[in-house]
């Protein structure tokens, strides 16, 4: 995957060297055929998948609880602890698409315990809604806009600068990799790898 | 007490998340992650209704952190809708990016309201 940057001068991986990163993050592209199976065929094939989402899933909802329960607001207030979960949520799941993408593609349980369970039931997409919707019911219409959408920027900003700090870390490795690959005098063709 | 109905909630919404966004993504090619956004609307519609029967319709507390802050929470997600947006925008996709902005929080916000208002209204 890092070979797509092309020559070995040492220069940062450019953008579409990651294309190849999916855009739905909780079901990998390979995984859809499957399910023409139906419901019954993908529980049966893949239950230990689902046993790791859920188990990820209870892990993420219970922090969440926790760090909402310290950190309590009112229908008037700013709700700082769905945004920190969300915003924290969000750039967790960037880095570790890249990661899991670049670094490790070939492990099983990572992606649905730690992305679709851990992180997913960490951050929430009903709460803001409904924060949303209490902030308005309370007449704080303008705080309710600046939560709707600072939390929506934010969270596409945590996403990117996730995403951005783990290809620092894939550039480095493949960049460590390629110097040790020229060091030993195999090639190109040496660094295969995998 | 509180823990576990967190828990089981939790551990009932992801993987329910996981199979929806399974059924969907395999019966449409379009760019849109429509599992995503079908999710956390239906999510946003559910705890409308539940937050409204427990703050307007005197239903007991403990039936809002199995279903809103258990199930709810973990059917939902913001980290995937933010990934996938941030996806769409550096694919190119600019569109279908600020599409899928539009429809989360338009339907979502319509839903949570909708779900609030009609328990309100029935008891």
């Amino acid at each position: 995957m890092a070979d797509a940057s092309g020559d070995d001068d040492g220069t940062p991986m450019p953008w579409p060297a990651h294309l190849d990163l999916p855009v739905d993050s909780d079901v990998p592209e390979g995984a859809r055929p499957v399910v023409h199976q139906g419901a019954a065929g993908a529980l049966r094939e893949r239950w230990d998948i689902l046993l790791a989402i859920a188990a990820g899933g209870a892990l993420g909802s219970l922090a969440r609880w926790a760090v909402s329960r310290g950190w309590d607001h009112t229908a008037r207030q700013m709700p700082w602890s769905t945004w920190v979960e969300n915003v924290t949520g969000a750039f967790a799941l960037g880095l570790l698409m890249v990661l899991i993408v670049d670094l490790w593609p070939r492990t099983r349980y990572l992606r649905p315990f730690l992305g679709v369970g851990l992180l997913g039931g960490y951050t929430t997409f009903s709460t803001y809604m409904l924060d949303t919707r209490l902030l308005l019911a309370a007449g704080e219409v303008p705080m309710a806009f600046v939560y709707l959408f600072g939390t929506l920027l934010t969270g596409l900003l945590a996403v990117w600068i996730g995403m951005m700090s783990a290809r620092g870390v894939v550039s480095a490795a493949a960049q460590r990799a390629r110097g040790s690959g020229r060091r030993s005098g195999s090639g190109p063709k040496g660094r295969a790898g995998r | 007490m509180t823990v576990v109905l967190v828990l089981v909630g939790g551990a009932v919404g992801a993987p329910l998340r996981y199979l929806t966004d399974l059924f969907v993504q395999s019966r449409h090619d379009s760019v849109l992650p429509w599992g995503t956004v079908i999710v956390n609307v239906a999510g946003s519609l559910i705890l409308g209704a539940t937050a409204s029967a427990v703050v307007n319709s005197g239903a007991h507390s403990w039936l809002l952190t199995l279903v809103g802050t258990g199930f709810c929470g973990a059917l939902t997600t913001f980290s995937t809708f933010g990934f996938e947006t941030v996806r769409l925008l550096e694919k190119g996709s600019w569109v279908e990016a600020l599409l899928n902005v539009t429809l989360s929080l338009a339907a979502g916000m319509l839903a949570v309201l909708a779900g609030w208002a009609l328990v309100s209204a029935m008891w």
